[in-house]
């Protein structure tokens, strides 16, 4: 119907314009510049992005006393402020790394358990549930972290500092558990539905023949898995992992809320204290003036920057596996 | 018994191995049974050592069962047959260990919320109301997050539209490239950092004071490559001969876009839209640093400090008295309740328009 | 090292649906057995029962028996990952595991069964790809991935990987449809030598394929659309091919069928 309406519509061109292979038509013209001007605006926000968060960033370590990159403070206010980002990037490396290693084993096994191990019925249920719950709000995650999660973690961490506090990481001196190792068991928490989901896809995608391949060579469920599942979505698992940890380095309200910074760099993963960019910039903002606003904005482009590195690495390491990884053999 | 060379050869000396079809398996009960065993065990041990976090107890347990079943398994059938049932029991246990804390976000997100979720809740704000007494609501986090997320939205939704579908259907050479390459950059920019960069622009170098509308553009910051994204995934999925059919009818290239491809695509194109409209309504942060959070009602997006939900929800958790708690909660159940029901559409849209492959 | 195979009163279903209805017949060793029917007739289903691959597709399920010189497949107590160490399986479509290389792909199965000794991987990788004619043409880029090969090279390392556990029985579906015809021959006179080693079971939808390289024949049809397959006769090929003692055989064979 629709082809009818628009012959009728456009009369037939002229034959020299069809055989010339370059027709302008105004609307053909209208509607390639909008969308290439969406394009264009897309890259101008980023560049703009860049550009004022540098600028913003230069005013404020320009002004900075101390060291920006070693210094154990952030008092950004008075005369003579004094501020880096030791502490923060401390804090955010080792909280998103706890994070992904607890998060990443965890969310593989239940995207094989649904993909490959749960009774079909419940398969397709739980993918959805687990779709749902990648959409809760961190802020929720925060709520439950500080009211709930951190008040039953003491007994745990007592109890690990009871066996392995000599190793002086895990030592716990007590009191409220807001501790890195605390956030990075809520980020874990946090990032497993997102890393699970997308693995699950992943799995699920692998060829029906590779499968049978193993199984017809006599393997187990286990030998199956790693013989044709695990590599044909390492990839997808790894992309996963790095959506999860991008998520995990600049998430602010669920670390704001858990943890009791300060900022000092302590051995100890599980008593209280540390900082990460995201919480720092959420925590000092109200109380900032402008120039202690624009240090925090240097700060947020240290953030924005690892977040870079961190995306460019996956992206690399997906393009190097794409040579084995048979996804249109 | 070689496996034969090039030559032929009749008779192999075959040395006949037995058949080994049957191997010794543990009995039905042995599993669950290992399982009871190790989940007392885990309690007994808890008991006695006076461990007051049920945690470690369950922990204990599902170290005692792994370990068993691998041992016993090992003994009856054989390593392979240990490995692959060790690789059952630790997904089984990855996916407990997942189930119970998300259960609980949930279960006492609906148990603490519906204490003072009700009709005067949703319809009212703070208002000059002293933060630790009972009562208020959220009135003003609800308008404030509509017209945020509406006007996120109205900017976002088109731009990502748009370039995706440059993208797919013209993007060839240099500055497909590039656009492709920052979408990805954008996807990961973290939500506090597009918020720094609206108030270093908006804010601090216009002079403007914080506004929805401020937040609004942090928020179609982060909400437009995902847009891109999705768009573009369902725009490649229409397949190419439904273009051809229609170019090779004479119709123009734009009117072949948004009367076959966009048509053929529209279902998923607004599931994504939806799920990046549920993604931001939760954004927390840009909207901390440039909405600010008013305690009363402010209708106009375009003046002044509003409230947003997710915002509403922090800073109720920070004057931290009980019935500041209560509300936290409560405004959590209503943006979960919120962006359930987003998602719940999306994905039932997306289930109704999915184009009926095969049987 | 070759079996017989009995099949007796087997029954094979998907969820609800019967596939294939009460088929029984004997299966020589040491030699080639075709199976030839319209579509859907139930000849692949029937062969994926004779190494217990029908149960991994979702709903799959059987009864009767099937006897593997005196042992039953389905008896109780049989592993099915043993079952499939025994009775190989080459699929229609090659499908060498893409992440690995040529010898890892050929030294899958043994490495399974816990063989990791490089000089005897080594042996045995070059005895396969030998026994599969692919030997010459590879042995300079073992390494490469298997993916990178032709299809007809494609299907005869999976040939190779299947007879590296040296299986007593080789099922075959199909393993010529996705091929040209150079690539068939070439598996066609495989299956030839093949056969002076292992029991081997081969669906094609060639009549000619069927007539080339096969002993015995044996012809499936259904009774109607939705009915289960049953199995029409067995005999030597040149009989089914000459003179088959059923009327609906040879009105398949001559083309004379809906």
């Amino acid at each position: 119907m629709d082809f009818t309406t628009s012959i009728s519509d456009t009369p037939p061109p002229p034959a020299t314009r069809s055989v010339s292979g370059k027709a302008v038509r105004p609307g053909d013209r209208i509607f390639l510049g909008l969308s290439r001007g969406s394009g264009i605006i897309l890259l101008v926000v980023m560049a703009a992005i860049a550009a004022f968060l540098t600028y913003r960033s230069v005013l404020a370590i320009s002004g900075d006393r101390a060291n920006f990159l070693t210094t154990l403070d952030w008092n950004a206010t008075g005369t003579e402020p004094k501020f880096g980002i030791a502490v923060l990037a401390f804090g955010t490396v080792v909280s998103s790394v706890i994070a992904m290693l607890i998060a990443v084993p965890v969310a593989v096994g239940i995207a094989l358990f649904i993909s490959h191990y749960a009774p079909r019925k419940l398969a397709s249920p739980l993918g959805y549930v687990i779709d749902l719950l990648a959409a809760v709000p961190s802020i929720v995650y925060g709520l439950w972290g500080a009211l709930f999660l951190v008040p039953h973690l003491g007994g745990l961490y007592g109890w690990l500092n009871d066996y392995l506090g000599w190793t002086g990481i895990l030592s716990y001196g007590g009191g409220a558990a807001r501790s890195l190792f605390t956030v990075g068991i809520l980020l874990a928490i946090m990032v497993l539905p997102i890393v699970t989901s997308v693995s699950r896809e992943v799995f699920l995608q692998v060829p029906r023949m590779h499968e049978e391949a193993a199984l017809a060579l006599g393997a187990t469920r286990w030998e199956v898995i790693r013989m044709s599942v695990l590599p044909f979505g390492r990839s997808g698992v790894i992309s996963a992992s790095m959506l999860g940890l991008g998520r995990a380095l600049g998430e602010t309200m669920a670390v704001a809320t858990v943890l009791s910074p300060n900022f000092l760099i302590g051995a100890s993963l599980l008593d209280p204290g540390g900082g990460t960019f995201a919480q720092n910039i959420a925590s000092k903002f109200s109380e900032a003036d402008t120039f202690g606003q624009d240090a925090l904005i240097a700060s947020g482009l240290v953030l924005f920057v690892i977040t870079l590195l961190v995306n460019g690495a996956a992206r690399l390491i997906i393009a190097r596996r794409k040579e084995y990884s048979g996804a249109n053999s | 018994m070689s496996v034969a060379t090039s030559h032929r050869h009749r008779k192999v000396t075959e040395p006949r191995t037995p058949l080994a079809l049957k191997q010794s398996r543990l009995p039905r009960w042995a599993l669950p049974a290992l399982a009871a065993a190790a989940l007392a065990a885990g309690c007994g041990t808890g008991l006695a050592a006076g461990l007051d976090s049920t945690v470690q107890w369950g922990l204990i347990a599902a170290l005692l069962f792994v370990a068993g079943t691998f041992a016993l398994t090992a003994a009856v059938e054989g390593v392979r047959q240990a490995k692959d049932r060790l690789a059952t029991s630790v997904v089984w246990i990855a996916f407990l260990l997942a189930v119970v804390p998300l259960a609980s976000l949930l279960w006492e997100t609906v148990a603490r919320g519906s204490k003072v979720l009700d009709g005067y809740f949703l319809s009212h704000s703070m208002g000059t109301l002293p933060d630790a007494m009972p009562g208020g609501g959220v009135y003003h986090a609800i308008i404030g997050t509509l017209e945020q997320v509406g006007l996120a939205t109205l900017i976002a939704a088109p731009l990502g539209l748009l370039t995706a579908i440059y993208l797919v259907e013209y993007g060839r050479g240099r500055l497909a490239r590039t656009v492709t390459f920052f979408v990805d950059v954008m996807t990961g920019i973290p939500s506090i950092v597009a918020g720094l960069f609206v108030l270093s622009v908006w804010i601090l170098i216009l002079g403007f004071g914080p506004s929805g509308f401020a937040g609004a553009m942090a928020l179609a910051i982060l909400m437009m490559p995902v847009v891109v994204r999705s768009t573009e995934e369902m725009l490649k999925l229409v397949p190419n001969e439904l273009r051809e059919a229609s170019l090779a009818l004479g119709v123009p290239k734009w009117r072949t876009i948004l009367r076959i491809v966009l048509p053929t695509s529209l279902g998923g194109i607004t599931t994504g839209v939806m799920l990046a409209i549920a993604r931001i309504t939760g954004e927390t942060a840009p909207v901390l640093l440039l909405v600010w959070g008013a305690k009363t009602i402010n209708n106009n997006p375009f003046d002044g400090a509003q409230q947003s939900l997710p915002l509403y929800v922090f800073q109720q958790w920070q004057q931290g008295s009980d019935a500041s708690y209560d509300r936290a909660w409560a405004a959590a159940l209503v943006l979960i309740a919120f962006v359930m029901v987003l998602n719940l559409v999306a994905r039932g849209i997306a289930r109704w328009k999915a184009p009926k492959a095969g049987r | 090292m070759a079996k017989r195979i009995d099949v007796s009163g087997l029954n094979a279903y998907y969820g609800a649906h019967k596939a294939i209805d009460d088929i029984s017949m004997s299966i020589e060793p040491r030699s080639v057995t075709a199976f030839i029917g319209p579509s859907g007739c139930g000849k692949s289903t029937f062969l994926r029962t004779l190494n217990r691959m029908h149960e991994v597709t979702p709903g799959g399920r059987v009864d009767g028996k099937v006897l593997l010189d005196d042992e039953d497949l389905y008896g109780p107590g049989v592993d099915p990952v043993a079952v499939r160490r025994t009775v190989g399986m080459v699929f229609q479509r090659p499908n060498p595991f893409p992440t690995m290389s040529i010898f890892d792909n050929v030294a899958a199965g043994l490495r399974l069964n816990g063989s990791h000794k490089k000089s005897r991987l080594k042996d045995v990788v070059e005895k396969s790809l030998r026994g599969a004619n692919l030997w010459n043409e590879v042995k300079d880029r073992l390494n490469k991935p298997g993916s990178g090969l032709s299809g007809g090279q494609q299907q005869r390392l999976c040939i190779a990987r299947a007879i590296a556990v040296e299986p007593q029985v080789l099922l075959m579906d199909e393993p010529c449809s996705a091929l040209d015809p150079i690539s068939t021959l070439a598996i066609e006179d495989l299956i030839g030598e093949l056969k002076e080693r292992f029991t081997i079971v081969i669906v094609t939808h060639n009549m000619q394929q069927a007539a080339r390289v096969s002993d015995r024949t044996a012809f499936f049809n259904l009774a109607a659309v939705g009915k289960p397959g049953k199995l029409i006769e067995i005999d030597e090929t040149e009989r089914i091919f000459s003179n088959p003692s059923v009327q609906a055989t040879e009105d398949y064979i001559s083309g004379r069928f809906g």
